[in-house]
């Protein structure tokens, strides 16, 4: 049977992982490609990196690193951050990314996801959606979170998968930072409407929100999170432990 | 010296640096002369079969890479090149494959119940055929690889090495003497992944 996957989360600026990472024995925290070592090597099913920067400086810094990264590292790789154009997808594609997210880029061109999925295959597009509920409705947010853009979560997402959306990563804002376990209701509602993989995003505060997660919506793909890893505060090897406890399928380093 | 078929279809950058990774020296061509020289062959693709498949004609690869297999030299397709070492595949249609392996390609929703997700996308475990092949021998059975596909080699049974359980025991593996092909990415598939292609590098 196919596993869960259990996907860390690197914010990238300027070529450097951002949001201050705490490990002992890695001789620099901040190196993209140490870290996504460390994290291939106890056992991530996968890697993201949303580069930050803003500048082209920055965005050429973080392509050199992604090309050390994927020379090093032989899982597969998602990029996201800044995407808007085909021009965007096959700078990072061919310095080794397997999968591109989209996240503001498609809200403002939503034909980038369907000309890139024809390109490049849908496997490789990835529709990255931050979800808030305004009055009890499920919106589209953009600019990373800050912007309410209107529309209904669930109708974006379906129309995402319909033009050519391979993956989905659903981030709940509501659950973000709060630590207290995932989106449940959402994931569900995003699940029971689309028929690609579904990944969480968005809430993890410890191991039992993983179990959590898996057990209540058997649909959901693949956990995505970032500063509990980078803290320490879960390591992956323990995680993937309880989850297989639960008789939750997981890859086995 | 490995030669990587590049005939535009794919991502080349992994296969590449992963075979470096084991130190082997490689050369990324859409030579024929090329792959005449070369020691091994890997025949990678992403993408649709019947558009595949013409590549390889249109620019007398094909032919190239046929005989160098029939000459006995080893050749290991992955993904969608390991479908076209086969003779036919149903994707948009039905394309001629290379016919280095009998079998077909199908689409994996055929054989799988209606509720699992197409395509079959991420991390599955490996069960061999009851005779190991040399290809596995450094890794385990029940080890998970990376997969990525829609279709799936059927009809070709006794020459799969393994199988992937999605609702159906999925073709993962295949080998016909010195021909074989991976459908899942060994070059994305972390240690388990480089540790086939270095047995077949060997």
């Amino acid at each position: 049977m196919i596993t869960k996957r259990i996907i860390p989360c690197l914010d990238v600026k300027d070529g450097r992982v951002v949001k201050g990472v705490n490990f002992q024995g890695l001789s620099d925290v901040s190196s993209p490609v140490e870290l996504g070592q460390y994290y291939s090597d106890s056992g991530a099913d996968e890697l993201v990196f949303y580069d930050i920067t803003a500048s082209s400086e920055g965005r050429r810094l973080f392509t050199d690193i992604l090309t050390e990264v994927a020379r090093t590292i032989f899982i597969p790789l998602t990029v996201g951050g800044g995407i808007s154009t085909l021009d965007d997808f096959d700078r990072v594609l061919k310095c080794g990314a397997d999968k591109v997210s989209v996240n503001s880029g498609a809200i403002r061109n939503p034909r980038l996801i369907f000309e890139a999925a024809k390109r490049y295959g849908d496997q490789c597009v990835v529709l990255s959606a931050d979800v808030k509920r305004v009055d009890g409705v499920f919106r589209v947010f953009a600019k990373g979170g800050r912007e309410n853009t209107g529309m209904e979560a669930i109708a974006w997402i379906k129309k995402g998968v319909e033009l050519g959306a391979g993956e989905v990563v659903v981030n709940s804002i509501d659950t973000d930072g709060v630590k207290r376990g995932f989106d449940l209701e959402m994931l569900d509602a995003v699940c029971s409407a689309v028929s690609v993989p579904v990944i969480a995003s968005g809430g993890a505060g410890g191991i039992g929100d993983f179990v959590t997660l898996f057990k209540t919506i058997p649909r959901v793909d693949a956990g995505l999170a970032a500063s509990i890893f980078h803290f320490g505060e879960v390591t992956i090897p323990a995680l993937k432990a309880a989850l297989k406890e639960n008789k939750i399928p997981v890859r086995e380093v | 010296m490995i030669a990587i078929v590049d005939y535009g279809v794919g991502n080349l950058f992994s296969l590449k640096s992963s075979l470096a990774a084991l130190g082997q020296e490689t050369l990324v061509t859409g030579d024929a002369e090329t792959l005449h020289r070369a020691d091994k062959i890997l025949l990678p693709g992403v993408g649709a079969f019947g558009d595949a498949a013409e590549k390889l004609r249109a620019t007398g690869l094909d032919t190239a890479i046929v005989d160098a297999a029939r000459g006995g030299k080893p050749l290991m397709g992955i993904c969608l090149g390991m479908q076209l070492l086969f003779d036919r595949g149903f994707e948009y249609g039905e394309h001629a494959g290379l016919s280095l392996i009998p079998g077909e390609v199908r689409p994996i929703a055929e054989v799988i119940p209606p509720a699992l997700k197409i395509p079959h996308i991420g991390w599955n475990a490996l069960r061999f055929a009851e005779k190991k092949s040399p290809l596995f021998r450094y890794i385990r059975e029940g080890d998970c690889v990376y997969f990525v596909h829609s279709f799936y080699a059927a009809k070709c049974g006794e020459d799969v090495i393994a199988t992937a359980e999605y609702g159906a025991p999925l073709t993962a593996a295949v080998q016909r003497g010195n021909v074989c092909g991976c459908q899942f990415h060994p070059e994305k598939s972390g240690r388990v992944g480089l540790a086939i292609l270095k047995a077949f590098c060997e």
